[in-house]
């Protein structure tokens, strides 16, 4: 097969390539260019989209001997994934933009482009598994599960699945650095990235608050008593511990989280761990990888990047779903998604809208 | 082509002349520093003067007027920022820089590097349709006050399009204002007959690898009456404008290629040049709405350069299909992080963003040949209709 490569500069997607290559396809490698200034990215090795990391997966495209290419998705990048991230957090939701760009760009913008200059398939780094099913390709959690990353491909749709390709899905990655070495690639010991890469100093408050401006209001507890001031809601997520900035000690001096935020009033809200128990999630824009489920599924649900999934009963509906957990679940913020398993099977995912708790409801 | 490879990408680099390999690997085996007294030293020096002396003797200079440098890049540089320094030093009112605005970057960014850092002003001269450099602007923009003006920079011929530039009209209107004139000839050496003392030029930078020498050396051809500042201070090698210790081997085998290259000249550019409209006219023949770039006549263009645009493809794009088929040119487009941008030249020239966008530059050369051509015939239909169908998805899905 002819198959395009992504490649970020990292350790990662050079030994996918290398992979994909050995395993006999026609590989080409491409890097993406996220950034119209890319001196305004992070530099060094942390993030994704520098002019070092351009240069880092040029020099193992090399050692791969495979062609490269640079592609400018700048303007894409920003308008799909940066603005939607402003825009989130502005209506008070916590998005996950590295699900964004998957969708968006990595399987949409890329492999359309891939697929119409004659490639089959697009490869990437990411740490998932595409296994032959009955039906057809799934998508599966990787074997390595400290770094799988079947989470942030959860939005993929069957037909993006089918043109994927994640070579380290059964790979551990410590095995994958080894691999690196062995091969020459000098990517071996660059250090994971981390974070947002288009943030460049990891202060996503500061960069919302460039972007957004300040938009001081009140911390509220339960009661609606203020508690607290803030700069701007947008700042916050709901299970958040740290960096409140509270005044006063909770009464029962036990430590308070977010709870709630009301963008259109300024308003975070703070309470007890007890508080932000969840046990049913309504998540939007659901996203099926094959066939979509019909009524009533029992499956395991993982809402958080670095979470694990719990068992809930999920209602699907045409534009929604509706999860029911076994027991209550912290930590469930509205803009993430909620990412359906069977077993290490990816089904769908959605975003999630509202949540509620059963005890309080 | 070598290895099955078609390669069009000449003005890019052009393959070394074996006979030059030779000369280059024999200096390489000598021993001396050509500033050194001893016999050694003698040695070394001999074969730099007798290189000094054919690269003068075939582009029309006297010995002492050439300034041997790292390639044109430094050619470039010296020229422009030790002009600048040296007029300026002369006369503080002399602080007007007059530059094409299509010059390659080893003078565009050389100039904007004098104008941010040394308080220079630059006014970019406007080209026509085909890339001429307005000479009516070049006037008025003297006869503002030509006391103020430090040079003017207008290049030979474009590396991009391929447009030779009117050059005896702007050495004209700056001589008879007492302004010196420097050209970046890296293309037009071994295309078109180049005689820097017959031009009046005052500066004209040259460059080895463009005609079938070594990299990383190239000269800058300087009036011995010209005072420059040196960018490079040292041991005061070069007429104390260009310090650093002599390249002996790649200097020999830069004289080779361009005593090669320009005694072939004759011969050479008119096959160029029917290759060159043999690969037009197939192209076309392919894809009837490409555009070409440049201009269309004969002694208005160099002979081997091929400048297309390809509405609704985008360069890069068509590069790699080409790529991926063997076929080697380029997008003709600036490159700083390998993000294609559209050409600063093609914008000048009034061409659409979108369409320069899509551009592709062929550039023949010495191991040209029609083989060359007829794989390029064969693969551009196919390959533009493929590149059209890719820049549509992406158009489609812009939100």
């Amino acid at each position: 097969m002819r198959v395009l490569a992504a490649m970020s500069g990292g350790v990662d997607s050079a030994v996918a390539a290398a992979r994909c290559a050995d395993a006999g396809h026609d590989v080409t490698g491409v890097h993406l260019a996220l950034s119209s200034n890319p001196l305004s990215f992070r530099s060094g090795a942390r993030g994704c989209c520098t002019l070092e990391d351009a240069r880092d997966a040029r020099r193992a495209a090399d050692v791969l001997a495979i062609p490269f290419y640079v592609w400018d998705l700048a303007e894409r990048f920003r308008a799909e994934v940066v603005d939607d991230f402003v825009a989130e957090y502005a209506a008070g939701r916590t998005p996950n933009p590295c699900l964004r760009c998957n969708e968006k760009i990595k399987f949409t913008a890329v492999l359309d482009r891939a697929r119409a200059l004659g490639f089959d398939a697009v490869c990437t780094g990411h740490y998932a598994r595409v296994v032959e099913g009955p039906a057809g390709p799934e998508l599966h959690r990787a074997v390595d599960p400290a770094k799988d990353q079947s989470y942030v491909l959860g939005v993929l749709t069957g037909d993006q699945v089918v043109q994927a390709m994640f070579p380290l899905g059964d790979t551990l990655k410590t095995d994958v650095r080894a691999e690196a070495a062995q091969r020459g690639l000098a990517v071996a010991g660059k250090p994971d990235s981390h974070d947002i890469c288009f943030i460049a100093d990891g202060d996503t408050a500061g960069f919302l608050r460039h972007r957004l401006g300040e938009a001081p209001g009140d911390i509220v507890d339960e009661a609606g008593r203020r508690v607290g001031t803030h700069d701007g809601a947008y700042a916050y997520t709901v299970g958040q511990r740290r960096g409140l900035r509270l005044g006063h000690p909770a009464p029962d001096g036990k430590p308070r989280y977010v709870l709630g935020i009301s963008p259109v009033e300024r308003r975070v809200t703070v309470g007890p761990a007890e508080a932000l128990g969840v046990d049913v999630v309504v998540a939007v824009a659901p996203r099926w990888c094959g066939d979509a489920p019909a009524g009533s599924i029992e499956c395991l649900a993982q809402y958080r990047a670095h979470g694990t999934a719990v068992p809930a009963v999920v209602d699907v509906a045409d534009d929604a779903v509706t999860a029911r957990f076994q027991s209550a679940q912290h930590g469930v913020a509205p803009g993430q998604a909620i990412v359906l398993y069977d077993g290490t099977r990816v089904i769908g995912s959605a975003t999630i809208g509202r949540t509620m708790s059963a005890v309080r409801a | 082509m070598s290895g099955g490879r078609v390669y069009l990408d000449h003005a890019a680099t052009t393959p070394v002349r074996s006979d030059v390999v030779d000369v280059v690997a024999a200096r390489l085996r000598m021993l001396g520093n050509p500033s050194s007294l001893h016999a050694s030293g003698r040695e070394a020096r001999k074969s730099v003067e007798e290189s000094r002396e054919t690269v003068a003797a075939v582009l029309g200079a006297r010995p002492s007027e050439v300034v041997f440098t790292s390639g044109g890049t430094e050619a470039d540089n010296l020229a422009v920022k030790g002009l600048f320094w040296a007029r300026r030093a002369a006369d503080p009112r002399r602080n007007r820089i007059l530059a094409s605005a299509v010059e390659h970057h080893a003078v565009l960014d050389a100039v904007q590097w004098l104008v941010e850092a040394e308080g220079a002003s630059v006014e970019w001269l406007p080209v026509d349709r085909l890339g001429r450099v307005d000479l009516a602007a070049l006037d008025a923009a003297l006869n503002r006050d030509p006391q103020t003006v430090a040079l003017v920079t207008v290049m030979y011929a474009s590396n991009e399009v391929g447009t030779v530039q009117p050059m005896a009209g702007v050495v004209e209107a700056a001589r008879t204002r007492g302004v010196p004139v420097h050209s970046d000839a890296v293309q037009a050496v071994g295309q078109l007959p180049v005689d820097f003392s017959a031009t009046g030029l005052d500066a004209m930078t040259v460059s080895a690898h463009k005609v079938g020498g070594p990299m990383g050396v190239g000269a800058l051809l300087v009036r011995r009456e010209v005072e420059l500042v040196p960018v490079l201070h040292g041991g005061g090698q070069e007429r104390e404008v260009r310090s650093g210790t002599l390249d002996v081997a790649a200097i020999a085998g830069f004289a080779a290629a361009v005593d090669a290259a320009t005694a072939a000249r004759a011969e050479e550019a008119p096959r160029l040049a029917s290759l060159r409209d043999a690969l037009l006219a197939s192209v076309l023949a392919a894809v009837p709405d490409a555009v070409l770039n440049g201009d269309a006549h004969a002694d208005g263009r160099l002979p081997g350069n091929v400048h297309l645009s390809f509405p609704g493809c985008e360069g890069d794009s068509l590069m790699l299909l080409l790529d991926a088929r063997g076929i080697e040119c380029a997008t003709g487009s600036a490159c700083s992080a390998g993000v294609p941008e559209p050409s600063h030249v093609l914008l000048a020239m009034g061409v659409d963003p979108l369409l320069a966008r899509g551009s592709l530059r062929f550039s023949l050369g010495h191991t040209s040949t029609e083989g060359d051509v007829e794989a390029v015939a064969e693969a551009i239909g196919p390959v533009v209709e493929r590149a059209r169908t890719a820049g549509l998805v992406n158009l489609a899905r812009v939100s």
